[in-house]
């Protein structure tokens, strides 16, 4: 069974062509980055694959179901952090509870307590279960976030630029528990991202989009020059990575 | 105040007050966190342009405002999906339009009645046990409705997820502005169509200072909405005062120490620090 399946997927938003012809496969347990300039149609790929954008033409399964027919138990979501209503009143847990239970609840059982703050012992956020999330860090944020997906043990992993805000060395505690989850469970992770450095050593493969697929495979296949120029121009303002030293699956 | 209690009128007075607050003052944690304070003025103006064309028929104005109003609500709901615009935006073109309609309807009526005015300032001492039975009926809806707060809660703090989670968003989004749509109609008589914003927003703008979880916000805001309206009752009794006008200010009482204590706190808490 593939995990995401796209054949000549395509969405046009108002004029603009957002997605245009994007075929593609991600196997069960892969990592697969999604890189790409602003505004390429990355989250709005992520949104397709979540049932929240319909594509215009062309198919998507995700676990061999049409998006919206997908048990959203099985997919944890971590939106970009810019996205909350900080003016919300709320306890982390609280939020990481949603995703379990897909609603609000108005008390936190014990039992609910307890296995919320499994999940923030996981993603390193114990000391931040009680704190209102209006005065969250963006990087704190992000990992209540990856709690709140992680808390109902996900099939399939999607982030949205997760480790913005995030600290050097919470960035790489942040990727080895991704890496982790990974495995422990067989999980498939899609994950959209800026950072060349994480795409070539944490991913499987490398998804390069600019509306349209512009590479897809292996870090060094997928991230070659030529591809990379296509998608971001001449002007990258970036150096090619060193990709010998990524982590193939 | 007990003695007040005695007349049957200020019986009806009190309950219809309470039953209104608690309506306003839970789906105003909805208004205020999801920023449509201004919700409250658009349908409190649909209201006045469907208790004109009441009056201008010579109907029971109430049984005409809650369609009108309804009708209103759903459309701008329906505006805001189909379009970019903002919600104030929509909302205020349907303000307008409906004042300009009830404008018009007043002005077709040959016979100029003083009603408009008790709609327009609320008299919440000429309630009448019909007008009770309504309110009742609309707080039994509320009660009913209430197992959805959880995913009202949670699409209110975040759209998206909630969408992501088939929390059915949009069909909420309209139930939400045809239940505030019928709120805001039965609060018309009790507090008239020029202050009922204010029993959508202010209680639980000043609750929303003092909480940390948006449970607790919900039960202050009911609490500062159905204190207030008592107080603010008991007051333009004994002082001779508008009632609508005396709950709104007793209302921004309750606001400003709510936002003293808020200040008081930060203080403390800087000072702590150092």
């Amino acid at each position: 069974m593939h995990a995401v399946h796209t054949h000549n997927l395509s969405l046009s938003l108002g004029e603009s062509q957002a997605l245009a012809d994007i075929s593609c496969c991600v196997k069960e347990g892969e990592f697969v980055a999604v890189l790409g300039p602003n505004g390429a149609g990355k989250s709005t790929f992520l949104k397709i694959l979540l049932g929240l954008l319909e594509p215009s033409s062309g198919d998507v399964t995700v676990f061999d179901r049409p998006p919206r027919q997908v048990d959203p138990q099985w997919i944890g979501y971590v939106p970009q952090a810019k996205t909350l209503d900080r003016g919300f009143p709320a306890l982390s847990t609280e939020l990481v509870i949603t995703g379990l239970h897909r609603t609000w609840v108005r008390r936190l059982r014990t039992a609910d307590r307890k296995t919320a703050l499994e999940a923030l012992a996981m993603v390193g956020a114990s000391h931040l279960a009680d704190r209102p999330v209006g005065a969250l860090s963006g990087g704190e944020l992000q990992r209540i976030y990856l709690a709140r997906a992680l808390v109902r043990k996900p099939r399939l992993i999607l982030l949205d630029e997760p480790a913005t805000g995030i600290d050097t060395v919470g960035e790489t505690d942040f990727y080895r528990l991704l890496d982790r989850y990974r495995t422990e469970h067989k999980a498939t992770i899609l994950m959209v991202t800026h950072d060349w450095e994480v795409a070539s050593h944490h991913a499987c493969r490398v998804m390069v989009l600019n509306h349209r697929l512009i590479g897809f495979g292996e870090p060094a296949e997928a991230m070659c020059e030529e591809c990379l120029q296509s998608a971001y121009g001449d002007n990258t303002g970036k150096t090619i990575p060193d990709l010998r030293g990524g982590r193939h699956a | 105040m007990l003695e007040l209690m005695t007349l049957p009128f200020m019986q009806r007075a009190l309950i219809a007050g309470l039953m209104v607050a608690f309506l306003a003052s839970y789906y105003g944690v909805f208004v205020v966190q999801r920023g449509l304070g201004f919700l409250g003025n658009g349908l409190a103006h649909a209201a006045f342009g469907g208790v004109a064309l009441g009056l201008l028929l010579g109907r029971e104005p109430l049984l005409i405002a809650v369609p009108f109003t309804v009708l209103v609500s759903v459309a701008i709901i329906w505006v805001r999906h189909r379009t970019s615009l903002a919600s104030d935006t929509v909302i205020g073109v349907f303000f307008a339009v409906s004042m300009a309609a009830g404008i018009i309807f007043l002005s077709l009526k040959k016979d100029y009645s003083a009603d408009a005015f008790a709609y327009l300032f609320g008299s919440i001492l000429a309630i009448t046990p019909t007008d009770l039975w309504v309110t009742g009926g609309v707080v039994l809806l509320a009660l009913l409705a209430q197992p959805l707060w959880g995913r009202w809660a949670y699409a209110t703090f975040d759209r998206e997820l909630a969408l992501s989670d088939r929390v059915p968003v949009i069909f909420d989004e309209y139930l939400l502005a045809v239940l505030m749509a019928v709120t805001v109609v039965v609060a018309v008589k009790v507090v008239g169509i020029v202050l009922i914003s204010a029993f959508l927003v202010i209680p639980a703008a000043a609750a929303r200072m003092l909480s940390r979880r948006f449970a607790t916000m919900t039960w202050l805001s009911i609490v500062f909405g159905m204190a207030s309206t008592a107080g603010g009752l008991w007051g333009s009794f004994r002082l001779d005062l508008p009632s609508g006008a005396t709950i709104v200010l007793l209302q921004a009482a309750i606001f400003l120490a709510c936002l003293a204590t808020l200040f008081t706190a930060k203080i403390l808490r800087r000072r702590s620090h150092h």
